[in-house]
């Protein structure tokens, strides 16, 4: 309907807010940074910001703790949380938004109504499939009712965190309410899955900036995610890897190796069957990431990574294979790969790599038969 | 005769909740209050490693992240009977502060001010009058008539682009909101800059867990390893990082926060005589300074004042049955008697919902009506948070806490009596913040001199390996969560969670009435606030907010063929 030539674009909402053109230029640039562009994309990117409307968007919170939400709030950038917020029109957020009770359902309303087929869909947590979902009501209705009906005029859905990815910790087992991913239940839209416990701020922001700047979806893996920032293992971008592929690791917290910042694998890192980016991009504003700060990745960004074994369990616990080949079974069963072969996700996806990922893998055999299992 | 008016959901707080509310004449009457969201987390970590219990549990919340892992390891290491290097105590100390600063600032600027500030009033805000304001109560540097000028036309633009976001069908123009707009000018001015400094103070989380939200903790210590020497641990630049972290974080609290909101009070004096609730008040403690077995060494103690008595403070015992937790008007069944109370190592839950089908448009109150369970102290109802923190320093005697209490009242011209309503709660908050922000300093440089005297050591790993452990042993963790009284209870059977229970604080004020009648916190301060427009549920939404809810959720079991379980206890599910 004619709601786009009301609606101001990027570029006049920043210049309205005291920004300079200049700035803009800066913001562009790091969008492309952080969506994994050239240079030559940043045109376009200010192209898109400067020309296209505000995207209303709907943030929904069903079983979730709102880790998801505070972590968007700390994205230092593209530009500041305050920036980002005004730019997507975020019209309804049970965190942030002002009206509460009927107030707050007449934003949500107004938006889905008056911007039908236009608005971004952002969903935090799961929906309790058990006891007719009754396990999650907001303003009388379930939270089942409520997603099929936001989904429906929705142009694009953003799954949020692993709640709404996974189902995360309260679909571990036994998955007391039936706690369900929003993708097996609606079907018929395109859903970006952005897994974490929470996702990194600055994935968050990259990931729903580029939407409304490209007004299409990032490039997607198999598994829905975007590819900018969920190609890569968290071992394949770890600095400590030199330690892995030297053979030193840490034997247990605070000992003499993990003052030294030896490879946390034997205290039970899930770095080599995870994917994300907190090895490359960093946690606030790249400040650091768990390895980086003693502690081995837990894996959060995995599907079902609650049950993928004890977090202080070392992966090679498990029979037949070297280390390198372990884990990337450990993460094929944990995301549910049927595809035969190491390394099934972008690792792979040159010779070069492809040679680098067989060196590492003889290189991790050799390591494993070092380890005093 | 009485109008039911129903909020639904209430925003700006972590969590699902639902106010039901009966106005007559213009105040309310009577109020439910109902949580209508479970996920079920302590069935979940049954049967698991007690050193991986406090990941799952840390997921109970987002906002007050940290502080359910931190009192989840402090129940492992009770059970195990497991000390904490004095470094890793520290570190701790000041994870907890950093979350204070943090949580109470969100909490003031994005969760609570859009109750008193308004928006769009600022707009007629004369910018020169504000910075003469602004300079009149801080000497913090972003107050010139150019600063606020320029903002002023920023939300001009913003207002008329028509998409207001999530500033759309606030309560502007409502007869409660009497700030003068350069005022509320100021309050948005400190809306966005809290915005940006808030991802700033959690860095100290970052630096010793890793990440926020949701930094890694370890039982038995900390995993950031100490040394000074190599890049691989806490060195020189990593303790100035957080160090100037901390100095920021206090010129923020003492600079904008403290001032702001003596400023914005002054004009609502009135919300310290609504809100007032029952009067009897609990806290845990926190901040241990000489391990946490020793409480008195706590900055923060525990203790329980009741009827507004500040001349007494009882004691808080976790461990016999002080505490129990009913379920006659929540979602549960219990085995045997339904209106017994049961202790948390001993509780059970088993979820039966049988509230209306919905889409519902009343809850039906004379049933049982939420998710949460009702806990309660000697059989009564306790407020827990700042508030309770802050009077029961206060009357032990905490000269600190004494001082900023003085300050607050003098301040504002009000007695005492003040401090136990809407307002005091909302400035009880501050004046934690600033004490937490205070005494971190002083635990940083504890940490500093330990490592100076050579002790690097951040983890105790003599009892890591479960072939260590007894057969059985049960624990208690407690914290005071930034909004309250929070513990965790562990059975730890052959080197798993046999049983595991939160009552969080959300359960102690959000929770429905007891056997007795007796109603918890939420329900008892709505009694007798005023409503202007029935529509418009602005007064509730202060009064709740000052809670600053984080909505707990209780459990519910089902074993793998679907039958109840009865064993585990409650869930808490606090979202902002």
């Amino acid at each position: 309907m004619a709601t786009e030539k009301k609606r101001e674009t990027y570029f006049e909402s920043m210049v309205k807010q005291g920004y300079s053109r200049r700035d803009f230029m800066r913001f562009a640039t790091y969008m492309a940074a952080y969506m994994g562009l050239s240079t030559s994309a940043v045109g376009q990117i200010a192209d898109a910001l400067e020309n296209k409307p505000r995207v209303p968007v709907i943030w929904d919170h069903y079983q979730e703790c709102t880790c998801c939400s505070e972590s968007f709030i700390r994205s230092d950038h593209p530009l500041v949380a305050d920036i980002i917020l005004d730019k997507i029109s975020l019209d309804y957020t049970l965190t942030l938004m002002a009206p509460s009770g009927d107030q707050a359902e007449k934003s949500k309303h107004d938006t889905m109504k008056k911007y039908h087929g236009e608005y971004i869909l952002c969903v935090e947590g799961s929906v309790p499939l058990g006891d007719d979902g009754q396990y999650c009501c907001i303003a009388g209705r379930t939270a089942l009712d409520i997603l099929k009906e936001a989904a429906e005029g929705a142009k694009a859905i953003i799954a949020w965190g692993s709640c709404a990815s996974n189902g995360c910790v309260q679909a571990a087992y036994p998955n007391p309410t039936q706690a369900t991913p929003i993708h097996k239940i609606i079907k018929d839209k395109p859903i970006i899955r952005v897994p974490g416990c929470p996702p990194i701020g600055e994935v968050m922001a990259g990931v729903i900036v580029h939407v409304v700047t490209f007004g299409r979806l990032p490039e997607l893996d198999r598994l829905n995610r975007p590819k900018a920032f969920y190609a890569k293992r968290v071992h394949d971008s770890c600095y400590r890897r030199p330690y892995y592929d030297a053979g030193l690791f840490a034997e247990t917290f605070d000992d003499e190796n993990a003052k030294k910042g030896y490879c946390l694998y034997k205290v039970g890192c899930k770095g080599p069957m995870t994917y994300n980016a907190c090895g490359s991009i960093k946690w606030n504003n790249g400040v650091s990431y768990p390895i980086q700060s003693g502690h081995g990745c837990i894996g959060c960004s995995e599907d079902d990574f609650w049950d993928n074994g004890p977090l202080y369990e070392r992966l090679t616990k498990l029979p037949g294979f070297g280390i390198e080949a372990t884990a990337d079974k450990v993460g094929k069963i944990a995301v549910g790969a049927v595809t035969a072969g190491v390394a099934v996700h972008a690792i792979a996806s040159t010779i070069a790599k492809k040679k680098a990922v067989s060196r590492r893998i003889s290189k991790g055999r050799e390591n494993d038969e070092n380890l005093d299992i | 005769m009485a109008e039911r008016i129903v909020v639904d959901p209430i925003t700006r707080i972590e969590g699902h909740l639902r106010i039901e509310a009966e106005v007559k004449d213009g105040k309310i009457v009577d109020a439910w209050s109902s949580c209508t969201m479970v996920r079920g987390l302590e069935n979940i970590v049954r049967g698991r490693d007690p050193r991986d219990v406090w990941a799952f549990v840390q997921r109970t919340c987002g906002v007050c992240t940290s502080i359910h892992a931190l009192t989840s390891v402090r129940a492992v290491e009770d059970a195990l009977d497991i000390a904490v290097p004095p470094n890793a105590e520290m570190v701790r100390n000041l994870m907890v502060a950093a979350l204070y600063e943090h949580d109470h600032v969100v909490h003031f600027y994005h969760l609570h001010a859009l109750d008193w500030v308004d928006v769009v009033s600022s707009l007629k805000a004369d910018p020169v009058e504000t910075s003469r304001i602004a300079q009149s109560i801080s000497k913090w540097p972003k107050s010139s008539p150019g600063y606020f000028s320029d903002l002023q036309k920023r939300l001009t633009k913003f207002v008329e682009s028509g998409q207001l976001g999530i500033f759309a069908n606030g309560y502007w123009g409502h007869p409660q909101m009497k700030l003068p707009p350069e005022v509320n000018l100021i309050g948005v001015a400190h809306y966005l800059e809290a915005l940006e400094w808030q991802k700033e103070i959690v860095k100290v989380h970052t630096i010793f867990g890793g990440k926020n939200p949701h930094p890694n903790f370890l039982v038995g210590g900390m995993a950031c390893a100490i040394n000074t020497e190599d890049p691989g641990g806490l060195n020189a630049e990593r303790l100035a990082y957080v160090r100037r972290l901390l100095e920021d974080g206090k010129r923020f609290i003492e600079q904008v926060y403290i001032p702001d909101l003596m400023a914005i009070a002054s004009y609502y004096k009135d919300w310290g005589a609504i809100g007032k609730g029952f009067g009897n008040y609990m806290s845990y403690g926190e901040y241990p300074t000489n391990g946490y077995a020793d409480i008195s060494s706590f900055k923060f103690q525990p203790g329980v004042i009741l009827d507004r008595d500040l001349t007494k403070v009882h004691e808080v015992n976790h461990r016999n049955d002080d505490i129990q937790e009913f379920v006659n008007n929540s979602w549960y069944d219990y085995s045997g008697d339904g209106n017994a109370g049961k202790h948390p190592w001993e509780g059970e839950t088993n979820i039966n919902y049988t509230g209306p089908k919905p889409p519902y448009k009343n809850l039906d109150v004379d049933q049982k009506y939420s998710f949460i369970k009702t806990p309660r102290w000697k059989g009564k109802p306790m407020e827990v948070g700042p508030l309770a923190r802050v009077l029961v320093n206060f009357v032990k005697g905490d000269k600190e806490t004494q001082e900023e209490v003085n300050a607050v009242l003098k301040t504002l011209d009000v007695p005492v009596d003040a401090l136990f309503s809407t307002l005091g709660r909302t400035a009880a908050r501050a004046i934690c913040a600033k004490l937490s922000s205070r005494w971190a300093l002083g635990f940083y440089d504890q940490l500093i001199l330990n490592i100076k005297n050579g002790d690097s050591r951040m983890a105790n790993m003599e009892k890591w390996e479960p072939s260590t452990w007894p057969a059985e042993a049960k624990g208690v963790g407690f914290a005071e969560a930034p909004r309250g009284a929070l513990a965790h209870w562990i059975v730890i059977k052959d080197g798993k969670t046999a049983n595991y229970q939160q009552v969080v604080p959300s359960t102690w004020n959000a929770s429905p009435r007891d056997p007795k009648g007796q109603r918890s916190a939420y329900e008892s301060t709505l009694l007798g606030t005023p409503v202007a427009d029935n529509n418009l549920p602005l007064e509730i939404i202060r009064t709740i907010h000052s809670f600053d809810p984080c909505i707990a959720c209780s459990v519910h079991l089902y074993d793998e063929h679907g039958k109840h379980i009865t064993q585990v206890d409650n869930i808490s599910v606090c979202t902002i």
